[in-house]
């Protein structure tokens, strides 16, 4: 093992000397606010969730010639000498599913699935270091990938800790819990750097208040805290709930990252479902400010605005989509925006500098359970639609129309694309009990079939739809990349991976690898524009020689 | 059920372990075996001490359950869900519960609540009892099973549903046909509802017939199959005998044709409103 690790060593000293050496200085947080094109350095590949790359080698002429460059499988088990074991509990996760996104940065690429980190060569997939968080338990629903400041990692698990690395070796540097874990809070959110703050979300299915929060990413100290529904007596949104211990178990947890505008200094993102989920009988009102877009200082911590996108939900559909910033022209002006798909069928655009609404437009074309549009934009639910003895029939199913996967948005064409998922679902009451359920209980619900599943072009000044495209075997699973070459390549649920011209939606390149867990995306290497896809365990580079 | 799967896992995790162990390295890394990878803290909690569980069960009854509800989650005076709470739930053994026994609580904003003169080993029991209870709470929040409640889904007028019958659903089914006694095949009308909004109780499109595509191959030939797979690319289908056959899609070319026996039905999908539904389904049970 020892000789293994000093070739090991000795290779990386010796093949790429120069890169290895430039690594030490890091990722410079700079880097971050520069548009999408060489590196992949956080989230959405830049602070705009617009993902959107301005590339251009691969092109709608050159993508036909797009061809695999080398496929990795990740292994999840503590077997290899590369492995190095963290955490606190004792537990040994070895599933391996990519279900967020990679970074890419100096040649390196930093993959994650629910408590484990690798680091690979992005030359040739080899396996650089693994990171083993051995785990207490906890909801391994996924883990949406690591953030990079200066040499070091973060990421974030589903026993509730933050974990920094050393990105050139994968040493831990420091652990610090993040949310209580005995109210079964769990972590899945990729954290996102902006300048000298760590922002870091989490998730509950418990009736647990949700918040977002900073920390020192040096030191790991906490910051600020942000808490999405009011705590104490007083705390604005606190009239929109029966009673303050409602609003304290009133979820709307934090689990994608958002966009951020540098000018304002406005961290962007969008807020989880009310709980409990199904069960609004115990918290009539709005429920604020679950189920929002909310702008916060990223200095302070104080919420700048807020816009409500699904005032007292009771169908699960969080708003935790990704925010696109666009600095577009509405009606002859200039205009800095944010414009969100949500789960809940909706698309909407506001101003992001002001929060002031711009549009509201349905989106999912089978979209069942709103009642009205209020003067300002919100959307009223029909409460004939919440879950009932006798059964309703809704429209989205719990999953929404769209969900956690990222939607993308050109300049170019000035299209918001999405995926647009149209299922139905009989949704009953199981507990009619007059304090409501707890989490995500007291319904069940039975699937009867869907309208069809699309890749759906909008346009953000006034939420029509330019087009939308049939996509098979259920659909886009796992998000969406455009990028200046023309091309949209997104995933459908038949097990392609497809290049389609960004104007049309028109197929020009696919390859059968199997359904992608995690959503597109595209940098430069030694000069050469590469296409990265991960299905499951497996991670697949392709690019033009 | 729920200890059952337990049980299976962890003998599962037990196998896996002991298999690996056989790898010298990872055993001298010192693997944990059957170490829990899921669930939460209330969850993995060893079962306690049975005797106390009872008597706790019975002082919360007496100085509790008027507040907290018998279920724990919550009374009509005020009392907070204990199943969700911050206090009970970092509990280990009395230790935070004992205090807000002791000294009550009084916060601004939240319902007061009164001290209470309780022994240290009376509260011990309590929380025991508490936790015993957090112990079977299930997964996504979902609170302990409570008692069986008996829900109505019956609510429809079967008069209404046969006119909503005759006149959008008889054009393919027929209640002497085959929808004949469709109402004593399922225990539950929920199960009868949900099958056929679906589209699968029966009739031409329904129970499982496939979807099947006609491809027209260049030279005019027409091939008929049920459908594995069809996206942009690629058609394959099952044919007659067993195997399977696939195509290259260009396009519109060759020119593929699916029959997709529940396309009423999804049609119908956006149409209904939950009253046709609840009516119809009203009728389908009378018919025995």
């Amino acid at each position: 093992m020892k000789i293994a690790r000093v070739l090991l060593l000795l290779t990386l000293a010796a093949l790429p000397a120069l890169s290895r050496a430039q690594s030490s200085v890091g990722l410079d947080p700079a880097v971050l606010l520069k548009p999408l094109a060489d590196n992949w350095p956080t989230y959405s590949g830049d602070y705009t969730g617009r993902r959107f790359s301005s590339l251009t080698q691969i092109n709608r002429n050159t993508v036909k010639n797009l061809t695999l460059s080398w496929v990795t499988r990740l292994n999840g088990t503590a077997g290899s000498p590369q492995t190095i074991l963290g955490g606190v509990g004792s537990g040994e996760s070895t599933t391996v599913n990519v279900k967020g996104f990679v970074l890419y940065f100096d040649d390196t690429l930093y993959v994650t699935s629910a408590d484990h980190v690798w680091a690979l060569d992005a030359r040739d997939g080899r396996l650089l270091w693994h990171y083993f968080w051995r785990t207490r338990g906890g909801t391994h629903t996924g883990n949406r990938g690591v953030a990079m400041w200066h040499s070091y990692l973060f990421f974030e698990t589903p026993d509730d800790y933050l974990v920094s690395l050393d990105a050139r070796t994968g040493k831990e540097r420091w652990h610090v819990e993040i949310a209580d874990f005995e109210q079964q809070y769990f972590s899945t959110m990729a954290p996102v750097v902006v300048g000298d703050h760590l922002l870091v979300g989490t998730g509950n299915d418990l009736d647990a208040p949700g918040f977002l929060q900073s920390y020192d990413p040096e030191t790991g100290k906490l910051q600020w805290k942000f808490y999405t529904v009011p705590m104490n007596p007083g705390d604005p949104g606190l009239d929109t709930w029966p009673n303050l211990d409602a609003a304290r178990h009133g979820g709307g947890q934090v689990w994608i990252p958002g966009s951020y505008d540098p000018e304002t200094k406005f961290y962007i993102f969008g807020t989880g479902n009310p709980t409990p989920g199904y069960t609004g009988v115990g918290r009539k009102g709005d429920n604020l400010f679950t189920c929002s877009l909310i702008a916060v200082n990223v200095d302070t911590g104080k919420m700048a605005w807020y816009f409500q996108t699904s005032p007292h939900d009771t169908h699960d559909w969080d708003s935790t989509q990704t925010p696109v910033l666009i600095d577009g022209v509405i009606n002859g002006r200039p205009r800095k925006l944010v414009s969100t798909a949500e789960r809940n069928g909706y698309f909407y655009t506001l101003d992001r500098v002001t929060g002031e609404h711009i549009v509201t437009a349905k989106y999912g074309s089978t979209t069942n359970w709103v009642k009205s549009i209020r003067p300002d934009g919100v959307v009223e639910i029909d409460p004939l639609k919440e879950a009932s003895i006798p059964g309703s029939l809704v429209s989205p199913v719990e999953s929404g129309v769209t969900n956690w996967p990222p939607p993308a948005y050109s300049p170019d064409t000035g299209l918001f694309y999405v995926p647009e998922h149209n299922g139905f679902n009989m949704l009953y009451l199981t507990d009619p009990d007059p304090r409501g359920s707890m989490g995500l209980g007291g319904k069940s619900v039975s699937g009867v079939g869907s309208a069809g599943d699309f890749l759906t072009a909008i346009d953000y000044k006034t939420g029509r739809i330019a087009w939308r495209k049939p996509i098979s075997g259920g659909g886009v699973g796992a998000g969406l990349l455009a990028t200046a070459g023309g091309l949209l390549f997104a995933g459908d649920g038949s097990g392609n991976l497809m290049a389609l011209d960004s104007r049309d939606g028109k197929p020009l390149w696919h390859t059968r690898i199997g359904n992608a867990s995690n959503a597109p995306e595209t940098y430069l290497l030694d000069g050469r524009q590469q296409l990265l896809i991960a299905v499951g365990d497996t991670l697949y580079a392709f690019t033009l020689y | 059920m729920r200890l059952k799967i337990v049980l299976f896992v962890s003998s599962v995790l037990l196998l896996a372990c002991a298999v690996l162990q056989l790898d010298a390295q990872r055993g001298a890394r010192g693997a944990a075996p059957g170490a829990p990878t899921q669930g939460f803290p209330a969850q993995q909690r060893p079962p306690g001490d049975a005797t106390l569980i009872s008597r706790g069960n019975t002082l919360y009854g007496i100085h509790c359950r008027s507040c907290h509800g018998a279920d724990l989650r919550g009374g009509e005076q005020g009392g907070p869900n204990l199943l969700r709470s911050e206090v009970t739930m970092n509990d280990q053994s009395g230790e935070l519960i004992q205090p807000v026994i002791r000294e009550g609580r009084r916060n601004t904003g939240m319902p007061s609540m009164p001290a209470i003169d309780l022994s240290t080993d009376d509260i011990r029991a309590i929380a025991e009892y508490i936790h015993s209870i957090l112990a079977t709470a299930r997964g996504q929040g979902n609170p302990p099973p409570g008692p069986p409640v008996t829900l109505n889904v019956l609510v429809g007028d079967a008069g209404a549903g046969r006119a909503y019958f005759e006149s959008k659903c008889s054009g393919c089914h027929s209640v002497t046909g085959d929808l004949r006694g469709i109402g004593s095949r399922f225990a539950n009308p929920s199960q009868l509802q949900n099958l056929w909004v679906a589209g699968g109780a029966g009739g031409r499109g329904g129970g499982t017939t496939p979807i099947t595509a006609s491809v027209t191959l260049r030279d005019g030939q027409k091939v008929q199959g049920r459908v594995i797979r069809s996206d942009d690319f690629t058609i394959v289908l099952e044919m007659a005998d067993g195997t399977s056959r696939s195509f290259r899609r260009e396009g519109d070319v060759p020119k593929v044709e699916i029959h997709n026996p529940r396309e009423g039905h999804i049609k119908l999908l956006s149409g209904y409103t939950d009253k046709d539904i609840h009516d119809v389904t009203a009728y389908l049970v009378t018919l025995k």
